[in-house]
Order: structure tokens, then C-alpha cells, then sequence
């Protein structure tokens, strides 16, 4: 991956016009990452469809970033946009959290959208 | 490094001595024996505020000035700018070591608020930005503070723990020295039990207030593979950093000069068979006003006229009382302050805690080396600290001073009771008790010499007066009706004196009478042998007279012989007769006869 590996899958502003500027930190293939990137790729597929915008970045080959970004522990999901930003630690398993998180979906009327993913 | 990694923070196996990194900290490399083992973690273990990040940059920054080796610190706490600040009135310039390539620094800030866990991490970012540091600088020292923050911050510790485990293991494998500090915890030594993973060395760093007076301590816990000390030491962070004071008895291995120096009271110096040895303590104690201080001023007053360096540190005046009351009995020490030769520092003892009082005799004496110090009034710093707590610093005062060849005097106030000084009196060299007696409506000082270590000393007491050329020691008469000392003394010394006049008178008579006679029988000889001479002369004139008469009576036979016509005439031996009658008779008159 190249750095910065910015790989725009969609930027469509389908309907209030927002999109979803999302920065993902890795190291390299690590098992971790690779889930990561998948489970990131398909939510946003899911609920933001052209909405989003997510750089992938690699670590390993440029660690200084690391410090500039803040980032201590990969993978690391950075929501730039929309404000405020927000920091999503880990391989993105939990998707709850991540959608609740993401401000996708508002907590207390989710419950049935478990079953999306 | 070879890498024979186990578990934990083993680090590469040791050889037979365990390779050591100094702090630079002074007091804690003495403590564990030279430093931090080298290529392993050591964990400093602290409530906040306790001194742990301070330590860790110490051994930042002595690694980088004193051992070149340049570090790395990982601080979670504080941004990088604050750290710098925090440090910059110690002298530590962390922007222009980072600017030389010799430091970098990493600080993250977390916010639990803006992170959202969601699954399964590693902390593989940490390990790649210490690696690119590490390698980037050549850094052979690592301190991360305080790694703790982690836990809790992404949603499974087990990870963390994990990760952390891993850390150490891997940071052994680089070779680097390494602290990592953590929060002082309830119920395990730290807050999050990273001590099950840092096992090699462990420091304990305590704050305690007691009486308004905050003390530091800090403790080796464990230092696998080396020998340590496992006491509390006080420490204190001053001007210059984190100082630790390491007690007395770590080494009691000062050199022991031969050589003696004079107390500037010649009595004194008799008493202790000629002076107090050079680097020695002596300790005065005596109730008020027995003339602790002027014996003190005696000694930096003689240092001075040596030509040499003293420090008279006062916790009961102010120097310009010190120097008239001195002047007022004969001491004038104005001209040493002035050629720079004697400093005289004074300090409340209530001012700071006894540490800091401590770092002021440590920072004083680094910074004028003194060959005597004088500490007028230890007893005072009571109020600063509680009991044990004054003997431990001044124990401490004692051994700074000692260790460094400087000769010591400190006062301090008894209370008529040789007991209350023993916990001190231990530690000092020379022991001189002054105390006040009263007798006949009046007192005096007395000086005993209680010990003098090394030293034939006198048993006798010794009345001790302040004269306007100082201090003064003069003997007391002891007899049947007890010990004398000052107006019975003097009575005493009077009527001695008195007695040896008349002695004097007396003999001065004789011998004026013995001359009379002398000279009389003298006169009698001389008389005498008069009368000697003139018999002798009547004996020899009643001679004389006999031989005349003999040729007179002779010329007279002739004569008649003549005139009757005697046909004979004097024979020879009639002739020979009178040659004899002349020499017998000498000048007597023969000659008339002729």
C-alpha cells in the first residue's frame, strides 16, 4: 500500500449531503487488519453507499504518523468527518458500536438493525 | 544482543556480573550498586507527583551528557512541549537534545472519550515508532511514562496485558535500558499489576506528609542479580534534580586523615592530644548559653587563618548577629566573609523539610568546597521533622560532610541530659559537652571531653571561659571542699598566690639574714688574721731583739778584755760564735755589731 494510500470508494452525497471521511490505520496484513478493512469496506457498503470516503493507511511504512495522528493501537478507525472526530479502536468486530459510534445509526431506535449485518 | 529471551523482562541472560546503567541520579547508583541493569526494564513505581517522570528523564539526560547514549521517552501523560517545560528550570534543554538527535520524545495524549473500542488490537504502532526512534538515534535508553494509561482505554486489558508482556520482551531484545513507571496501586504494587512483567529491578517512590513537612523516600524493592540496598532513602528534588541521600552505613568507608587540625583553642587542642583529626565530627552539646556557638566560631576562625575554606551554616541567627556577637568576644570573622574564605548561611529550620536542608548543605558545599563546616544549632531542625527523623538527616548532613574529607562541628541544645544526644552522638568523632554549674550564686561553663574516637584525650574537666580574645580554658581545682570554678577560683588562685608571696617574702629574709652573717664571720677572719700577723711580727721582733742582744754582749766581752789587757785574744771559735748569731738573727743587728 502506498502512503498515503488513499482509496476513495465512493463519494456520492446521496442524501443530506454528508460524507464520511474515514481514515483507517494498519500495519501491514496483520489478521487484525485485513478484518478490519473488510469489516469497515462492508458497513459502509451497507449503510453509507456513496457516501464515504476511506483512506487506508499502513504504519509500517510510515510509523512517524503514528504520533502526528495520535494512533497507538492498529487498527484504528479515525472518523474525520462528519465533526467531532472520533477514534474506533480494534478490528471493528463489534459492529454496534462502530454504526452508534459512526453516528449512522442513533442508539435507543437500533435495536432491530442488529439483524442487518 | 543474543536474545535468550524468557518471559517477562528478562532481557539477555547476564554474565556474572550484571552489566549496569547508571542513572546519573546521585545517591541511586550508589544505592543499586552502579544503576539500572543494563538491556533490561526496570519499573518505578509512584503515586502521582512522587518524582517518577523526573527520574526517568534524569536517566534520559545522564545517559545522553554523562554516557553518550542518546534515548527515547514515550510519555502518555503530558504533550511533548509541557514535558520540556516542566524540566527546563533543571537545566534540562529537551528541545535542543531533540534538535541534536540525541532524544526524541513521543507523547501521546489519549482521550477514553473519543475512542470507541470495537474488537481485537495490538499496539504494533508503538513498537514501530520506538523501533524507528531506537534505530534513528542509536538510543540506548528507553523510558515510557506511564504505560499504565493503556489499560482500560481500549476495552479488553487482556489484550494490553499482553501486548505490554510483549513490549518488555522486546525491548530486552533491542538491547535498550529501560524504565517504565507505573501508579502506585492498592492492593498489588501497581495499579494494574504491570510488575508481573517488569521483574528485573523494582524502585518504590513514596511522598508523605507528616507534620506539615513532606518527605520523599524511595526504596529498591527487588533488583534481581544484584545486591542493593533495601532501605528507605529520603530523596529530594532540588535545583539540580532528583538527589537521592543515601543513609549512613551504605559505605562507611571515608579515608581517615592522620592529620589534625586546630579546634583555634589551644587548651583545646591539648586536651584532644593536638587538634581534631582533619575530616572528623565533632559534636558540642550543651544546654543554652554555654558557648556552643563560639567554640564552633573558633574552628572556622582558625580554618581561615589556615588559608583554607569554611561554611558555617546557622539555624539559629542571622549572619550579621552571628558576626557581632562573635566580634563581642574577641572573634573577628568579618575579614574571612569578605576574602570569600568563610561563608556564613543561616535558615530557619522551619523554613523547608529536613531534605531540603539536606540539599542546601549538599548544594553549598558542591558549589564552595569547604575544608570545615560548622552546623550551629542541629538540634533546632526538631521543629522541622520529628525525632528519628532529625538524627537520620543529620546522620546524613554528617556523612555528606565526612564523605567528602570535610571536618564537621555541629551544636546542638541538650537538656542538661547526656541522653537526649546519643542517637547523634554515635555518628560524631568528638563529643564535648559544655555545662552550666552553679555555685555560690553564680555560674560557670565546664567543658568535658565525653569521646574523642582515635584519641588519647584528657579526662579532666575544664573550665571554660569567654574572654574578649574568645574562648579560653583554665584549669578547675578539685578538692576536699569539691570542684571550684569561677570567683571561688579566683579566690582560690588569689590566696594561692598569696601564699607564694609570702613564701617568697620568708625566703627572701633568710636569705638577707645568712649574707649578715656571712659578711660578719668575714670580718671576724679578716680581724682575726690581723691579730695573726701582728703576733708574728711581735715573735719575730723578740727574735731580733735576742740576737742583738747576744753581740752586744759579745762586743762587750771584747771591749772589757781590752781594757783589762787580757792577754788573750778572742779565739776562732769565739769568731765562728757570732757569724752564727748573725744569721740566726737576720737583719736584727748583726750589722750593729759589726
Amino acid at each position: 500500500m502506498n502512503l498515503p494510500s488513499a482509496s476513495p470508494e465512493g463519494a456520492g452525497t446521496a442524501d443530506s449531503g454528508q460524507t464520511w471521511d474515514l481514515r483507517l490505520y494498519v500495519t501491514d496484513q496483520s489478521p487484525n487488519s485485513v478484518r478490519a478493512i473488510q469489516n469497515l469496506r462492508r458497513l459502509c457498503e451497507e449503510h453509507l453507499p456513496g457516501r464515504y470516503r476511506i483512506e487506508v493507511v499502513d504504519l509500517r511504512e510510515n510509523p512517524r504518523l503514528a504520533t502526528d495522528d495520535q494512533i497507538l493501537a492498529v487498527p484504528t478507525v479515525v472518523r474525520r468527518l462528519p465533526e467531532p472526530v472520533r477514534k474506533f479502536v480494534g478490528d471493528l468486530s463489534d459492529t454496534d458500536r462502530l454504526l452508534v459510534g459512526l453516528q449512522i445509526r442513533v442508539p435507543g431506535r437500533t435495536a432491530p438493525g442488529r439483524r442487518q449485518t | 544482543m543474543d536474545g535468550t529471551v524468557t518471559t517477562g523482562l528478562t532481557g539477555p541472560a547476564a554474565g556474572p556480573a550484571l552489566a549496569k546503567a547508571p542513572t546519573g541520579i546521585p545517591g541511586l547508583d550508589q544505592i543499586t550498586e552502579g544503576g539500572l541493569p543494563r538491556g533490561r526494564v526496570s519499573l518505578v513505581v509512584g503515586s502521582a507527583g512522587a518524582g517518577k517522570t523526573l527520574l526517568g528523564l534524569q536517566f534520559l539526560v545522564a545517559g545522553i551528557r554523562q554516557y553518550g547514549e542518546p534515548g527515547v521517552l514515550v510519555t502518555f501523560e503530558e504533550p511533548a512541549d509541557k514535558v520540556a517545560d516542566d524540566v527546563r528550570s533543571l537545566g534540562f534543554d529537551l528541545e535542543g537534545l531533540q534538535r541534536d538527535c540525541l532524544l526524541a520524545v513521543l507523547a501521546f495524549r489519549v482521550d477514553p472519550a473519543e475512542i470507541i473500542a470495537t474488537g481485537a488490537f495490538d499496539l504494533e504502532p508503538l513498537f514501530l515508532l520506538l523501533d524507528e526512534a531506537i534505530t534513528r538515534l542509536g538510543a540506548g535508553r528507553v523510558v515510557m511514562d506511564t504505560i499504565e494509561v493503556l489499560f482500560g482505554m481500549f476495552g479488553d486489558d487482556s489484550i494490553v496485558r499482553a501486548e505490554l508482556n510483549r513490549l518488555a520482551n522486546w525491548l530486552g531484545e533491542r538491547g535498550v535500558t529501560s524504565i517504565v513507571t507505573g501508579e502506585r496501586g492498592g492492593k498489588s504494587l501497581t495499579r494494574h499489576g504491570i510488575e508481573e512483567y517488569v521483574t528485573d529491578c523494582v524502585i518504590v517512590l513514596d511522598h508523605r506528609v507528616h507534620d506539615d513537612i513532606s518527605t520523599r523516600r524511595l526504596r529498591v524493592v527487588k533488583y534481581r542479580g544484584s545486591a542493593h540496598g533495601t532501605n528507605e532513602f529520603p530523596f529530594l528534588i532540588s535545583a539540580r534534580g532528583f538527589v537521592v541521600l543515601p543513609i549512613t552505613s551504605i559505605d562507611l568507608d571515608y579515608a581517615a586523615p592522620r592529620e589534625r587540625i586546630s579546634t583555634g583553642v589551644d587548651r583545646l587542642d591539648h586536651m584532644l592530644g593536638g587538634g581534631v583529626f582533619r575530616g572528623s565530627a565533632v559534636l558540642v552539646s550543651g544546654t543554652g548559653g554555654t558557648g556552643k556557638t563560639s567554640l564552633g566560631a573558633h574552628l572556622v576562625d582558625a580554618a581561615c587563618a589556615r588559608g583554607e575554606r569554611a561554611l558555617l551554616i546557622s539555624y539559629e541567627e542571622s549572619p550579621p548577629q552571628i558576626l557581632r556577637d562573635m566580634r563581642s568576644i574577641g572573634i573577628d570573622l568579618q575579614p574571612w566573609v569578605d576574602s570569600g574564605l568563610l561563608r556564613i548561611w543561616a535558615a530557619r529550620p522551619s523554613t523547608f523539610g529536613l531534605e531540603a536542608h539536606l540539599a542546601v548543605v549538599a548544594q553549598l558545599i558542591e558549589e564552595q568546597p569547604p575544608s570545615v563546616a560548622v552546623l550551629d544549632g542541629v538540634t533546632g531542625l526538631a521543629r522541622g521533622g520529628t525525632g528519628p527523623e532529625v538524627t537520620a538527616t543529620v546522620a546524613r548532613k554528617f556523612d555528606l560532610l565526612k564523605s567528602k574529607g570535610i571536618t564537621v562541628l555541629a551544636t546542638a541544645l541538650d537538656h542538661g541530659d547526656e541522653t537526649s544526644m546519643v542517637s547523634i552522638s554515635s555518628m560524631v568523632d568528638t563529643w564535648l559537652l559544655l555545662r552550666n554549674i552553679e555555685t555560690n550564686g553564680e555560674r560557670n561553663r565546664l567543658l568535658f571531653v565525653l569521646k574523642s574516637r582515635g584519641t588519647a584525650h584528657s579526662n579532666q574537666v575544664r573550665e571554660f571561659v569567654l574572654t574578649d580574645r574568645g574562648v579560653d580554658l583554665v584549669d578547675v581545682y578539685v578538692g576536699t571542699a569539691g570542684m571550684l570554678t569561677g570567683s571561688a577560683r579566683l579566690a582560690q588562685e588569689t590566696a594561692e598566690r598569696d601564699a607564694r608571696i609570702r613564701r617568697d617574702d620568708d625566703r627572701d629574709r633568710r636569705r638577707r639574714e645568712l649574707h649578715g652573717t656571712i659578711t660578719e664571720h668575714q670580718a671576724h677572719l679578716v680581724a682575726l688574721q690581723d691579730q695573726l700577723d701582728a703576733e708574728r711580727a711581735e715573735v719575730d721582733r723578740l727574735d731580733a731583739r735576742e740576737s742583738e742582744q747576744d753581740a752586744e754582749a759579745k762586743g762587750d766581752r771584747r771591749a772589757m778584755a781590752a781594757r783589762r789587757w787580757t792577754d788573750t785574744v778572742p779565739n776562732e771559735a769565739d769568731r765562728d760564735a757570732d757569724a752564727k748569731a748573725v744569721n740566726a738573727g737576720g737583719a736584727s743587728g748583726d750589722g750593729v755589731s759589726r
